[in-house]
């Protein structure tokens, strides 16, 4: 057929009422350009909070600089302070040491309180969130002691284990437990009745609908409970460190302020805001990896 | 059309809330034959859904007996698959994932773990979603999910499949599109199924049988109209089928002319 000769040009209806697929390519831009976006967008992140503390910075200099001033200024403290800035490892043995060695100590004691904390609590939550006679039960002695402050717990767990290391450790179980117990039963008891008679259909054994239902289903509220408990822990660690002594963070806070070292105290509390930050992001970061897809829907 | 599959015995269900107690069905009784397809039809709060859940044996009914091949139906089951209207799949797993706690749990012992995975293909490829095998749910659209928990039910091999208003959530192409693919698949696999339905057209469209329910309280069957069109049903010769065009209208009589939602219901 002569028609069918004819060349169609690209993206017009070929003869046989067929179109031609043409690929949709998007122009390329010059490489310069999207490294200036993408710089704007980093600027638009970094820049506001540099400028905040910039001018915070500033006002404190120009607060603190007059030589009757109770606090030093931010210059004083670097001046002051430099060499625990610069020397974060040194251990002269005792309780001299680097900040880092202080940090870590802190961390191990939290790490073990913690975790304790964390197992027990899901364990916990998920009974008060499954049964309702554990809730009655649990549920308003819960209330209660949660509003214990942290530091009450301290001398009575010195009493008990009439031993400083295990007391501090007691005190960052039981300030984080609580958010994770209430957070994990609240998800127990929000789970879909949809995925429990999809259970029921499959005639998934109780274990395995504690697997492959109830957990999944409940990690977002479990790590939203992990994340205020941690939170918690290291708010109570430092605390607690300040009266049990010894290497930690905490007490060196204390004892920084017994020999009137203040400057190292804002170095400190400087140290202990990151940490804080840095552990608050890692448990939503591994709660965003663990329960991928669930708090999507 | 020979001996009764499934059977109804005098069902009736109360629920008690305190000192109130609310009678919702009463006396019912219906026969299901092996393969046939059956829609139960009513106005909202009519009990259809509570007859399906205990068929399902996700609720006990408070007099009569439901019988599957001449057992009595007291637990839910995988010979009594259940298609949810809200899909009700687990967002954490994959679409493959979804099939195959299913398909692990019903058949780990009678399948081997090669078997079992190809169970799970051979079903999602039934209802096109094969390709999307690694997808979560919240990625793929509505229809999608449902024809993945269309694949669940199917892959547990029931006895009958029962479909809660399956098609309620989805736009009008979306649930031609699955209408005809579950007609399709009943015509290949022969499956007995029971399904609720809103919608008078869906119902003839699928139906051997059409259940019409009374308005509750103390529901029962009204009436039950049987679908006599010739199968493979397409929806286009439909449109103009006489017979399609009576059994339409006797549904919409039984459901706005005899039976009507009581003004204080509709209020």
């Amino acid at each position: 057929m002569q028609a069918r000769a004819i060349a169609v040009a690209p993206g017009a209806i070929a003869p046989d009422g067929q179109a031609e697929i043409v690929p949709f390519r998007a122009p390329a831009r010059p490489a310069l350009e999207r490294l200036r976006e993408r710089g704007a967008r980093v600027a638009s992140v970094v820049l506001p909070p540099l400028i905040v503390l910039g001018l915070t910075l500033l006002v404190w200099q120009l607060l603190c600089s007059s030589p009757k001033a109770s606090l030093p200024a931010p210059s004083k403290v670097i001046a002051d302070s430099w060499d625990f800035i610069v020397h974060p490892f040194y251990d002269n043995g005792g309780i001299d040491k680097g900040v880092f060695w202080h940090l870590i100590k802190s961390l191990s004691r939290v790490a073990v309180g913690y975790s304790l904390a964390a197992v027990a609590g899901v364990a916990l939550g998920v009974l008060v969130g499954q049964s309702l006679w554990a809730m009655r039960g649990l549920d308003p002695i819960f209330q209660v002691l949660r509003t214990i402050p942290p530091l009450a717990w301290l001398p009575l767990s010195l009493a008990g284990f009439r031993d400083a290391q295990p007391s501090a450790i007691f005190v960052i179980f039981i300030t984080s437990i609580w958010p994770i117990i209430i957070n994990t039963s609240v998800g127990v008891r929000n789970i879909p009745q949809d995925y429990r008679n999809v259970a029921a259909v499959i005639r998934l054994s109780w274990w395995e609908v504690f697997w492959k239902i109830t957990l999944p289903a409940t990690v977002p509220y479990i790590f939203t409970g992990l994340r205020i408990g941690v939170g918690l822990s290291w708010l109570a660690i430092v605390a607690a460190e300040m009266l049990i002594g010894g290497v930690g963070i905490g007490f060196f806070i204390w004892d920084a302020w017994n020999s009137s070292r203040i400057s190292d105290i804002i170095v400190a509390l400087v140290y202990i805001g990151i940490v804080g930050f840095l552990l608050d992001r890692l448990i939503a970061a591994v709660g965003g990896l663990v329960s991928h897809g669930v708090s999507a829907q | 059309m020979d001996k009764p599959y499934l059977k109804f015995e005098q069902i009736g269900m109360s629920f008690r809330r305190g000192q109130i107690a609310t009678e919702v069905l009463r006396d019912v009784n219906l026969t299901i034959v092996r393969s046939e397809f059956v829609s139960l039809i009513g106005h909202s709060g009519c009990g259809k859904s509570t007859l399906l859940n205990i068929l399902g044996g996700l609720l006990q009914s408070t007099a009569g007996e439901v019988f599957l091949e001449g057992r009595v139906v007291d637990e839910p089951g995988p010979e009594r698959a259940i298609v949810f209207q809200n899909h009700s799949l687990l967002p954490w797993l994959t679409v493959y994932g979804n099939v195959a706690i299913a398909v692990d749990k019903v058949f780990g012992r009678a399948k081997t773990r090669a078997e079992r995975h190809d169970w799970v293909m051979h079903n999602l490829e039934l209802v096109q979603m094969a390709q999307a095998r690694d997808k979560r749910p919240h990625e793929v659209s509505g229809g999608m999910k449902q024809r993945v928990g269309i694949a669940r039910a199917l892959a547990m091999q029931p006895k009958v499949l029962l479909m809660d208003e399956p098609f309620g959530a989805l736009d009008a192409l979306t649930r031609a599109h699955l209408q005809d693919s579950v007609m399709e698949i009943h015509a290949r696999l022969g499956n007995t199924v029971m399904m609720i339905t809103h919608d008078v057209d869906e119902a003839v469209l699928l139906s051997d049988r059409v259940v019409m329910m009374t308005n509750g309280p103390s529901a029962t069957i009204g009436g039950i109209l049987k679908i006599d069109l010739a199968r493979p049903r397409r929806r286009l010769e439909l449109a103009v089928d006489p017979e399609y065009a009576r059994c339409r209208a006797a549904v919409l009589e039984f459901l706005y002319a005899r039976h009507r939602v009581p003004v204080r219901a509709a209020a």
